[in-house]
């Protein structure tokens, strides 16, 4: 009987997907967990992407938001924006998805070992650095300082709250804020960069991944910068309109590169120059 | 237990101070610690003084009939609160409220404006720190009305 991955003809066939469970994270953000088949189950790397699709309802690229050490569970965190992730999101236990993947480059995780790990993330962003967070826990002790920026809008549309008392506890230095809070929230209020001086990064030593709005990442990368973290050991994940996945149909193009294939995870001295080039 | 002048040392807006001015500027100084809940500053109030958070957490807020209390930005360790205390009508603006139990340096506002007026170079010194300081500040609230989170990508 032939596995998960044999038994694909191509990489534009989706592959069926049963959706074991889901989880409601915020009002318009679900987690579903979904069953791959096969032995194998499905091998990612932290930072990697899935195009998924609830039938007749298209396929969007989502990252995956599972632990890279237990491929026999696929985890896609989902925000319900438009009609194919509503329909993702609407998905019930037992329905088939389609899945596509994985695709695209990864964090850096294993090039980072010895130094000082910052994670930036902002709203849903910190969904495709959970893979890299999880790796970095998983591996401890080959790591220095491991640091967490994550800003969201309200308290309420913090994402996997639940988790970072155990990130922190397994050796995360968790820093959040939110952009707006009423008197109940007892938590950090401001953007995100605010909270790099608080950390007391050294930048000499560091190497930072960064996921979350464009703008929000352009701020977050000359912060670290002014702290004296270079722009090559900075990463960045990135979103254009991803459609094949194979860097075949040209639509994510961003600068010389297809985000699909040569991204979604780049250097930010790499992608600054074309950041800065309007409209593209 | 460390003085004012070395506890002012830690914090960016003094950074770089020669010795005299930051003894000048600890003068006008004294610890104080407060409860969760007590409010540093109200809207409408003389401006008498500026806080330096040492341990702890102070919410900048505004109170909206409509939408009730809305905090606007957290200060901890080495931030400091409170401008107007520089500027005339020396009112403050918004409210700020310790969210935790927090130690302060208090500053007097009146007695370092007078330090200033007698001492230029001071002057000079502590208004673009402040300047720098509050620049930081402007940048930040521009950076949170663009509101980013609300329109973000989908996974």
């Amino acid at each position: 009987m032939l596995g998960w991955a044999e038994a694909i003809p191509g990489p534009m066939v989706p592959l069926p997907v049963a959706v074991r469970s889901k989880r409601r994270d915020t009002a318009d953000t679900w987690t579903l967990e979904l069953e791959p088949s096969g032995p194998d189950g499905f091998p990612f790397a932290p930072g990697q992407f899935t195009m998924l699709s609830a039938t007749g309802s298209g396929e969007v690229p989502i990252s995956i938001s599972g632990d890279p050490g237990r491929p026999a569970v696929l985890l896609h965190t989902v925000r319900a924006v438009g009609f194919a992730t509503e329909a993702i999101c609407d998905a019930r236990a037992g329905q088939t998805l389609g899945v596509r993947g994985p695709f695209g480059t990864p964090w850096p995780v294993e090039d980072a070992t010895g130094a000082d790990v910052v994670i930036a993330a902002g709203g849903i962003g910190l969904a495709p650095l959970r893979p890299a967070v999880l790796h970095l826990l998983g591996n401890r002790e080959r790591y220095g300082r491991l640091v967490l920026l994550y800003g969201g809008r309200t308290p309420d549309q913090l994402l996997f709250t639940g988790e970072l008392g155990g990130w922190a506890e397994r050796g995360l230095e968790v820093h959040v804020t939110v952009d707006s809070a009423g008197p109940e929230w007892l938590g950090h209020v401001g953007v995100v960069t605010r909270l790099i001086r608080r950390a007391n990064l050294d930048g000499s030593r560091s190497v930072a991944l960064l996921c979350g709005p464009e703008v929000m990442m352009r701020f977050t990368a000359a912060a670290l910068m002014a702290g004296g973290l270079a722009g090559d050991r900075i990463h960045a994940s990135m979103e254009r309109n991803m459609q094949c996945g194979i860097g075949h149909c040209g639509h994510c193009q961003l600068g010389p590169t297809l985000v699909c294939r040569d991204g979604p995870v780049y250097r930010w001295s790499e992608l600054a120059p074309w950041l800065a080039i309007r409209e593209l | 237990m460390r003085g004012i002048e070395d506890l002012i040392t830690d914090a960016p807006v003094f950074a770089g101070l020669v010795p005299a001015h930051r003894e000048l500027i600890a003068g006008c100084g004294v610890n104080q610690q407060v409860g969760a809940g007590t409010f540093l500053l109200r809207e409408g109030d003389p401006a008498e003084q500026f806080f330096l958070v040492r341990h702890g957490a102070v919410a900048l807020e505004v109170h909206a009939p409509d939408r009730g209390t809305i905090v606007i930005e957290t200060y901890g360790p080495h931030d400091v609160v409170g401008w107007s205390w520089l500027f005339a009508p020396y009112r403050w603006e918004f409210d700020a409220r310790a969210v935790e139990p927090t130690r302060l340096v208090t500053f007097d506002g009146a007695c370092l404006r007078g330090k200033c007026e007698d001492d230029h170079e001071l002057g000079y010194q502590l208004m673009s720190r402040f300047a720098a300081s509050m620049a930081d500040s402007l940048q930040a609230t521009r950076r949170q009305l663009l509101d980013v989170y609300g329109h973000a990508r989908v996974g």
